[in-house]
């Protein structure tokens, strides 16, 4: 929509040559400008300008839409738009449905909690067919620590939809809807995309990388999961000017702190996804929490890793009130390493 | 002295509502007065919220509200795209809502439970006449509600300056607009934004513009922004996002932040009230007063 020609809005003529004389040819050129500026620039009067800016923000605009005609067009499509099943009674619920399409999805937690599981039993359900709970499509799993198993992801499908992958080549049929791609690094990955435009701006920014994969969310109406590592937290918690008599009680939570881990990547990047799945582990048990999500209150849902992938062990889920949805902790880890098969 | 001289004749001539227009276009501070006292508010749907606000979001009014990831400023978005429709008879505005999402964290599924519990708990507290109750029924059905949200989806800043332009005409058309929320108003400026100074000139113009649309069609404007951090005398401190320019555009301000377990919202700007905070809490029916025993609004 940016990029739509002024030459082709059906401007008066004696406008749009101007617009050309001074080379502001797309609607994003155009409204850089406030409407003095232009004045300014073209050499016209404000009620010219200001007509013009009208219509090219008319056009411009992308056109809306009523939130019952968004909620019909969800019914009516049925699994095509809306969401990915997790096969998770209790995080669908939270979801209102599973994991949505057309907005990104993380998923944080430490080395070797699951998250990784996670996403072969997500692919997996995605490339399923509709009957089985799916979405009949392919799926591009990006994978940047090498960490993709086939072998393990066809047991996860025998041991979950043991009928559909006893049928003659079903498991050749899934397992080749997935389309694995291992970039040395994301630069490189990003590079071929936009090796075309010169203007791109810095490819390096977190920034960058967050407008892509939302315009792709956006565009494509798929769901779009990434998966984030964790990080220490900082004994500095910023605060707000205004809070700055609440300061000596963080300090009495210090050696609180240095067995929490936060998501990496900061600030910015938690406003940027929409959904956030923190998994974590304390107290002998692992535990999938649905942070961030606009349709339910914060769930803790305790989980264990099984042959058939991932398993909650309730349905229903603990509350967790405040700010400790974010914190991710790490206790007790180690037994459940030796513990468990996975 | 000739402007002098204009105005002491042109103050002999009155305007539509008996006031005196001294200067084509100004009013004297005596009729703002009185507009003020009159003026709509629109329902958090916490008491003590609405408490400390005054009596709701402002129509006329820009307000921005900010807060960390997950704090529960698209839940305030949606509860006020519902409760602005709360029909006149049960003490709204019964107007509709203009949502303009740049995130893509508008949850239609969440806005119908919110529209929901929302009839649900006005119809509980108010009588109506037996000759209305029809003509409310239809009204109070969670599909009215949704189909009176214009939703517009927005991609990139070009479409957020362009529909923000458009929507002078689209509220003109429409008529009964009487709130627009823009989630968030920071997305797209933030990303890779390399020139700042035309960054800050765009926002500057981004910001007249809605102050023209909240000032010409009495519609209450509210803007959700996100943190950021920043250094002051060594430490970290959060901040509203968009820069020290951008931080004076708004003629009101609230953060939501979490103070222990709760969630709370404090006023850091308003031309008239003072600064206060409120616990507020998000449930499954939306935006609701916060169930601590100990609740109580704090003065600063």
């Amino acid at each position: 929509m940016a990029s739509k020609l002024i030459s082709q809005m059906g401007l008066p003529q004696s406008i749009a040559n101007v617009f050309a004389a001074r080379n502001i040819q797309t609607a994003k050129d155009a409204l850089s400008y406030t409407e003095f500026e232009l004045m300014e620039l073209l050499d016209v009067g404000l009620a010219e300008v200001t007509s013009a800016v009208a219509q090219i923000s008319e056009v411009t605009c992308p056109s809306y839409q009523t939130a019952l005609l968004l909620m019909e067009d969800r019914l009516h499509n049925g699994y095509l738009v809306g969401h990915l099943s997790t096969r998770l009674k209790g995080v669908d619920d939270a979801l209102c449905g599973g994991i949505p399409s057309g907005a990104l999805t993380e998923l944080v937690g430490p080395a070797g909690i699951g998250k990784t599981q996670f996403c072969l039993k997500l692919a997996l359900a995605a490339a399923l067919p509709v009957c089985n709970g799916g979405l009949n499509g392919r799926v591009i799993y990006i994978d940047t620590e090498s960490k993709f198993s086939s072998t393990r992801m066809i047991e996860i499908g025998k041991n979950s939809y043991p009928e559909l992958f006893r049928m003659e080549g079903k498991a050749q049929e899934m397992a080749g809807r997935i389309v694995v791609l291992r970039p040395a690094s994301l630069s490189e990955f990003t590079e071929r995309e936009y090796e075309r435009d010169t203007r791109a701006p810095r490819k390096n920014s977190l920034g960058w990388h967050i407008s892509f994969l939302k315009s792709l969310a956006e565009f494509s109406q798929i769901p779009i999961v990434v998966t984030n590592q964790v990080r220490a937290q900082s004994s500095d918690v910023a605060h707000y000017p205004f809070e700055v008599h609440n300061m000596d009680q963080t300090v009495k939570n210090h050696e609180h702190l240095e067995s929490h881990l936060v998501a990496a990547l900061g600030i910015h990047w938690a406003h940027a996804v929409n959904i956030r799945l923190v998994l974590e582990a304390h107290s002998d048990q692992r535990f999938i929490k649905v942070a961030k999500s606009p349709c339910s209150p914060p769930k803790a849902f305790p989980f264990v890793v099984t042959s058939g992938g991932i398993s909650l062990l309730s349905d229903e889920g603990i509350e967790v009130m405040g700010p400790e949805i974010n914190t991710i902790r790490c206790q007790g880890y180690d037994n459940l390493v030796r513990g468990e098969r996975w | 002295m000739k402007h002098l001289k204009f105005a002491s004749q042109s103050s002999k001539s009155e305007g539509s509502d008996g006031s005196r227009s001294i200067v084509a276009g100004a009013q004297t501070a005596w009729d703002m007065l009185r507009e003020e006292q009159t003026q709509t508010h629109i329902t958090t749907s916490s008491e003590d919220l609405d408490a400390i606000l005054g009596g709701g979001i402002n129509c006329k009014e820009i307000t921005e509200v900010g807060g960390v990831p997950g704090i529960g400023k698209t839940q305030l978005g949606i509860q006020l795209a519902i409760n602005v429709q709360i029909p006149v008879d049960y003490g709204g505005l019964g107007g509709k809502a203009v949502y303009i999402d740049t995130e893509g964290s508008f949850r239609v599924e969440r806005a119908f439970q919110i529209a929901e519990a929302c009839i649900q708990d006005t119809l509980n507290s108010f009588v109506v006449q037996q000759r209305d109750v029809k003509v409310c029924q239809e009204k109070m059905q969670p599909k009215a509600f949704l189909a009176n949200i214009f939703y517009f989806r927005i991609c990139s800043y070009t479409e957020q300056i362009a529909v923000i332009n458009y929507l002078d005409k689209f509220i003109a058309e429409q008529k009964d607009v009487k709130i627009v929320i823009i989630d968030s108003i920071t997305f797209h400026f933030r990303q890779d934004f390399d020139d700042l100074a035309l960054r800050t000139r765009v926002l500057g113009g981004m910001a007249l513009k809605l102050m023209k649309l909240a000032n010409k069609y009495s519609v209450a404007v509210v803007l959700l922004n996100q943190v950021t951090t920043k250094i002051t005398g060594g430490s970290f401190q959060l901040t509203l996002a968009l820069g020290d320019s951008w931080s004076h555009a708004c003629t009101n301000r609230i953060i939501l932040y979490w103070s222990g377990n709760e969630r709370h919202a404090y006023i850091d700007k308003s031309p008239s009230l003072p600064s206060a905070s409120a616990p507020f809490s998000v449930t499954g029916k939306g935006i609701r007063n916060a169930v601590s025993n100990c609740k109580r609004i704090k003065m600063m």
